[in-house]
């Protein structure tokens, strides 16, 4: 009979022990996409390490040197988190978008990396705020870029004992914002066909100082898009500005068809959201510069 | 096979204990062992919410829940809504605006209902409609469920004030 | 039973809207639905599922599985009975039920069922099904409908002929059955056309999506006697059918129903039930089986893929000539798609002597498909309503009075045949016009369009019976499964007649044993049949209560009249009882605490085959916002309106019309089945199956207009399908109004409408 072993750590240094153990041990969260999984392929034997009751994993800490976004702590608590909405308005707009209320109960920011689906709302968003994984592992812990971490479809850089512990996010800023779009047929529950997450710096005179764009969906992982983000710089987001941006986005967009969507499609709505989330995030900025 | 795992939990302010297996949801563990069965299941996969159970006060999939994470936490059920002879408010509500056709979808949508109100008691039809976005109904179109929920809200705000 | 549609009535309890009898089980979570019952003892099924689109089974080996620990039992097509080929019953074909349950010598389907396991748990079950060993012959497989209709398109059945072909064809060919119906000479009437519009339409495969997965317990004991724990439509169905496919006696089966979650058509049929009864007398315990949502989707009825060729002429003042119509319907992996129903609807609103219809009923490597709501409708309407709105704009007539000028009344000659008799299709527009909706202004990017929706609605046979209480409250029993309130509808009429509060009337759907025989729910016809069988059944208790008022008073029975839920004595009677001061009307409490005394338990019985099925008529006006640079479309404002000729709980036929609508919303925005190349189902579960959510929808508002059935005593008409049949052609129409786009493929989901506005304005 196959079987899942089930641990419950309370520490870091714990639950790195418990995932040394022998065969297959998986970090386990919100556990919203690994019950699916293991619904629809049952598991051989396995030890899940349950990471919820570990305080450092579930806590979110804002202040002048940043975010530290435990990897446990749930979508909900993001969006519910005071202050966290006025300084990385996208980021929380992506943890909203995971799911129903119910799945956001559960599902974490830390598990949507990690599972790492090229279609994840919050990678677009965490890499256009600069965000690190923290990696907790035998030998220590490392850091690394979010748009390196995840390396695939259901890959990422994590080691067989290894555990995300944090995401780290510097802080904001002056006049800087950021925004996170999603396209995706229904309202809600649904995933993403399209996501883009955009990053603005907005000189006094409206002149972008800085920016970064990242995509979902349209590549086996997100990532970001230089030229795109090049487009912005120096320029006032004019017209001619915002429509290069949409289509070095265009340009960079490699999806493939499937039941969600086609190339085109995807290429094409590529372009629209980043334009559309150029001008969302460049709006906060100037809200902030007022 | 594996011995099963004791655990003590609290359901609808009861002291409960069962057994089960790690791989066992909680929705299975409070119908097929509790025989709770007013938490249904459409999907086991966490998109329909018919499953809805709250967990230490917070909205969750029963389905997207291992039934072994119910170590000393607080679970409320559909079977716990009522109190005594009263229904609930959204209960009452549901009833008299006929806010259920087939019924299958209506425990998740009231369990979900009442997490809404008792974070939000005065919520706007959009919020109410992004709040149950998580519940399917396939009977109503979701007019007398969200007219439901809107009155209830009108009528607790009026118990309380 | 009465002449009078009740249009003069005064009714009490009819058109109030009381609290559904089943409603507090429903809301405290007491009620159970299929998979809500256990039994001691009691095993697990599951069924093990075809990997292949389409495959010749070479070889099953159950062994290594039957020898799991925990595993009592595995059964093939070997241990159910193979039927011969013709053994069929009206649209009924029982060899290819007993294939879709159980895969004989082919798959047809990718998900269709070859074996099936009963084990102490579900676990075990599962596991066990790893270990049964099937070798396949792939085949080539075909899921397009014009694939399939191609002269070398791979063959499901080898012994299929086309129906309706003279002379009947001697190769195999998918094209199970060509229908046909006419009227008329199109071609003749062509030449009094002024302007022709011909084009082609398509729709996808879709799924009723109902919430609760198919599911049962049967027990069979030593002697053979099964009774079956099952949610469906129809129990007696489960029965009939279970007892043909395995070749039992009827009687040796009694099928209790379960509270239902949502059939919409798709619990019409068997799917788990006749294995479950295997499995249960192989291993002598009580066996339950349950779906998952993943078997849902690939292995139950979804309804058809259709592709739809209208052409249309009409004069100059709008007024239509000549229609010819093709429609080409998915069966599924066997015959039997709604393209008959279709074909006799497509036409139906319009008051037409020219017509020439074909229908093809089209096999295909799906799951076979089953009824869903106004089946084989919908997609017709598409077509129909979408050219009759292009005609009005083509001439610049307002569309409104375009469809008045075309519209049938009293009198007309349906397309599909019979005079119509009284219908609201007139009064239905009309109240569309006088809407505040249909004039209110409209936003950027906003469009608005309207759309028509006919239903045959159906009668069938129903049972009811009424039993008087000992104080004078009521129990009516009925053997329609309750889906959508219904019980709560029985209830009132049987108040109505009994003269007493509808919280005094207890509603219950009976077993197989407990009451006559029942059709199934189905056809918008509960309300309407069995609302006749529990008036007629009402009516015989008052006639008792009368009778038995007449002997305590002494007096001839035809003096005493009904009122109010008393006997009162009337003419002679009535001056005999005044002369002895007697004259004092007899409750019904006072009647049934002495039944006794007067003659015994006071019951009434009444068993029907309902005739007069009055069709019903629906318009949904819908403004949309359309997304010109991702193609989203968004319902920005519903109305629906229709003829329910008598609402008899008007809360629970507003519920029909705004379910029909957003399932139609549905259908036309978003749901669709997605196959990967090899003919597997890529998107099997309600993430990817987009069904709606409450954000996706707007309120939804009703109109109830009631233009009495004469053929029921209140009037009343069946409502619960005709509400799905307009809201695809209404969005559509709606679009073009926002973009001047005309949609004629489902769904019309953002990459489809987006790719039209990319063509329209000239890009690739």
């Amino acid at each position: 009979m196959r079987e899942i072993e089930y641990a419950a750590p309370t520490s870091v240094d714990d639950a790195i022990a418990a995932l040394a153990g022998a065969g297959v041990c998986r970090p386990f969260a919100g556990g919203t996409d690994l019950l699916v999984q293991m619904r629809s392929v049952p598991p051989s034997e396995q030890k899940w390490v349950d990471i919820k009751r570990i305080p450092e994993m579930t806590s979110i800490a804002l202040d002048a040197s940043g975010l530290r976004l435990g990897a446990a702590a749930s979508c909900w608590e993001v969006s519910q988190h005071k202050g966290l909405r006025e300084t990385f308005p996208g980021l929380v707009e992506a943890a909203e978008l995971i799911g129903s209320i119910q799945i956001q109960n559960r599902a974490t920011v830390g598990g949507n990396v990690c599972n790492a689906s090229p279609a994840a709302d919050t990678v677009p968003a965490l890499i256009a705020v600069g965000a690190d994984c923290v990696i907790a592992g035998p030998d220590g812990r490392r850091t690394v870029p979010v748009a390196e971490f995840v390396t695939g479809p259901g890959t990422t850089q994590l080691g067989d004992n290894e555990l995300l512990v944090e995401l780290v996010v510097p802080p904001v800023a002056a006049r800087t914002a950021d925004a996170y779009l999603r396209f995706s047929p229904r309202g809600e529950m649904d995933i993403a066909v399209v996501g883009a997450g955009v990053s603005v710096t907005l000189a006094s005179d409206g002149t972008c100082t800085a920016a970064r764009v990242a995509l979902g969906a349209v590549g086996p992982t997100a990532f970001g898009v230089p030229a795109a983000a090049d487009a912005l710089v120096g320029t006032s987001l004019d017209e001619t500005a915002l429509e290069r941006a949409a289509a070095a986005s265009r340009d960079a967009a490699n999806p493939i068809d499937d039941k969600r969507g086609t190339v085109t499609y995807r290429r094409t709505v590529a372009g629209v959201l980043t334009r559309r989330a150029v001008q969302l995030a460049a709006s906060r900025a100037t809200e902030r510069s007022s | 096979m594996a011995r099963k795992t004791h655990v003590q939990t609290t359901i609808n302010g009861e002291q409960t204990e069962f057994l089960c297996h790690p791989h066992q949801s909680l929705s299975e563990v409070l119908r097929d062992e509790l025989h709770m069965t007013g938490t249904k299941e459409g999907c086991t996969t966490g998109d329909c919410g018919a499953c809805s159970v709250l967990l230490d006060g917070r909205l969750v999939c029963g389905c997207l829940v291992l039934a072994i994470e119910a170590e000393d936490t607080e679970i409320t059920t559909i079977e716990g809504m009522a109190s005594g002879e009263k229904l609930h408010p959204l209960q009452q509500k549901f009833l008299e605006h006929a806010a259920l056709q087939c019924g299958i979808c209506t425990p998740g949508f009231l369990i979900a209902a009442k997490a809404l109100l008792e974070h939000n008691p005065d919520p706007t039809e959009h919020e109410v409609r992004y709040w149950l976005s998580g519940n399917l109904c396939r009977c109503t179109g979701y007019d007398k469920i969200v007219a439901a929920v809107l009155d209830a809200a009108q009528s607790m705000g009026g118990d309380t004030r | 039973m009465s002449e009078s549609n009740g249009s003069d009535r005064k009714f009490k309890w009819v058109g109030t809207r009381p609290i559904r009898h089943d409603g507090v089980d429903k809301v405290t979570g007491r009620a159970n639905y299929g998979a809500d019952f256990d039994l001691p003892g009691m095993l697990h099924a599951c069924m093990l599922r075809s990997p292949h689109a389409h495959a010749r089974i070479l070889r099953i080996d159950t062994s290594k599985a039957l020898a799991l620990e925990g595993v009592k039992a595995v059964i093939t097509s070997d241990d159910i009975p193979e039927l011969a080929l013709t053994d069929a019953s009206g649209p009924t074909n029982f060899s290819d039920l007993s294939r879709n349950v159980l895969a004989r010598d082919k798959v047809l389907y990718h998900g269709h069922a070859v074996a099936a396991v009963a084990a102490t748990s579900t676990r075990i079950a599962q596991e066990a099904l790893a270990l049964i060993e099937v070798e396949y012959e792939p085949l080539p497989h075909v899921l397009d409908l014009r694939a399939a209709m191609a002269p070398d398109a791979p063959i499901l059945h080898d012994h299929m002929r086309t129906k309706g072909v003279d002379p009947t064809p001697d190769k195999a060919s998918n094209i199970a059955a060509k229908m046909e119906l006419s009227r008329g000479d199109v071609d003749q009437a062509r030449a009094y056309a002024d302007i022709i519009i011909e084009r082609e339409f398509e729709t996808a495969t879709v799924h009723q999506g109902d919430i609760e997965p198919h599911a049962c317990v049967a027990q069979t004991n030593e002697d053979g006697q099964t009774t079956v724990w099952a949610s469906s439509q129809g129990h007696f169905m489960i029965r009939a059918y279970s007892a043909r496919l395995l070749q039992l006696d009827i009687s040796q089966i009694k099928v209790i129903p379960m509270e239902i979650g949502g059939g919409f058509g798709g619990k019409t049929t068997v799917y788990l039930e006749p294995i479950a009864i295997v499995l249960s007398r192989k291993t002598g315990r009580p066996v339950k089986a349950v779906m998952t949502r993943d078997e849902v989707f690939r292995a139950t009825g979804p309804a058809p893929a259709t592709l739809i060729n209208v052409k249309f002429g009409a004069n100059r003042d709008g007024k239509v000539v000549a229609a010819k119509c093709k429609l080409v319907y998915e069966a599924g992996a066997f015959p039997g798609s709604p393209v008959t129903a279709g074909a006799m609807c497509i036409l139906a609103p319009f008051d037409l002597d020219h017509f020439l219809i074909e229908g093809y009923d089209v096999v295909v490597n799906k799951p076979k498909t089953a009824a869903y709501r106004a089946p084989g409708a919908p997609p017709a309407a598409f077509a129909a309503e979408t050219v009759i709105d292009e005609i009005a704009h083509e001439l610049e007539i307002d569309p409104l009075d375009l469809r008045r000028n075309n519209a049938v009344s009293k009198g007309s000659q349906a397309a599909y045949g019979p005079k119509f008799s009284d219908i609201g299709l007139l009064e239905t527009l009309d109240a569309l016009r006088a809407h505040p909706h249909y004039s209110a202004p409209l936003g950027e990017n906003q469009g608005r369009g309207f759309a028509v929706g006919f239903w045959f609605n159906a009668g069938m046979q129903s049972s009811a019976e009424v039993k008087l209480n000992e104080d004078g409250t009521a129990i009516v029993i009925e053997g329609c499964p309750d889906i959508g309130g219904s019980r709560a509808s029985m209830a009132i009429m049987a108040a109505e007649e009994l003269g007493i509060d509808v919280y005094k009337v207890r509603p219950v759907v009976a077993d197989t044993e407990t009451v006559g025989i029942n059709d199934t729910t189905g056809g918008s016809r509960v309300t309407f049949a069995t609302g006749m069988a529990v008036i007629e059944a009402s009516q015989e208790v008052v006639k008792q209560c009368c009778q038995r008022a007449a002997s305590v008073w002494d007096i001839d029975p035809t003096d005493v009249i009904w009122q109010d839920g008393c006997a009162v004595a009337t003419g002679d009677g009535a001056k005999k009882l005044e002369k002895e001061d007697k004259l004092v009307p007899m409750p019904i409490a006072e009647i049934a605490a002495g039944a006794a005394r007067t003659g015994g338990p006071i019951t009434g019985k009444a068993s029907l085959n309902a005739r007069g099925a009055g069709p019903a008529f629906a318009v949904h006006l819908v403004d949309v916002e359309v997304d010109r640079d991702t193609g989203k479309v968004e319902i920005v404002r519903y109305t629906t309106i229709q003829d329910a000729g008598r609402a008899i709980h008007p809360a629970y036929v507003e519920g029909q019309m705004q379910g029909g609508a957003a399932q139609g919303i549905g259908w036309a925005l978003n749901e669709e089945y997605v196959y990967d190349a090899d003919g597997v189902l890529a998107n099997p579960g309600f993430l990817d199956y987009r069904m709606p959510v409450a954000l996706d929808l707007p309120m939804i508002d009703t109109v109830i207009v009631e233009v009495p059935n004469p053929r029921h005593p209140y009037g009343v008409r069946g409502v619960g399908e005709v509400p799905i049949v307009p809201p695809i052609p209404a969005i559509a129409n709606a679009i073009h109004d926002a973009i001047g786009i005309r949609m004629r493929k489902l769904p019309m989901s953002p990459p489809n409408v987006l790719a039209e506005l990319v063509r329209a304005s000239g890009g690739a």
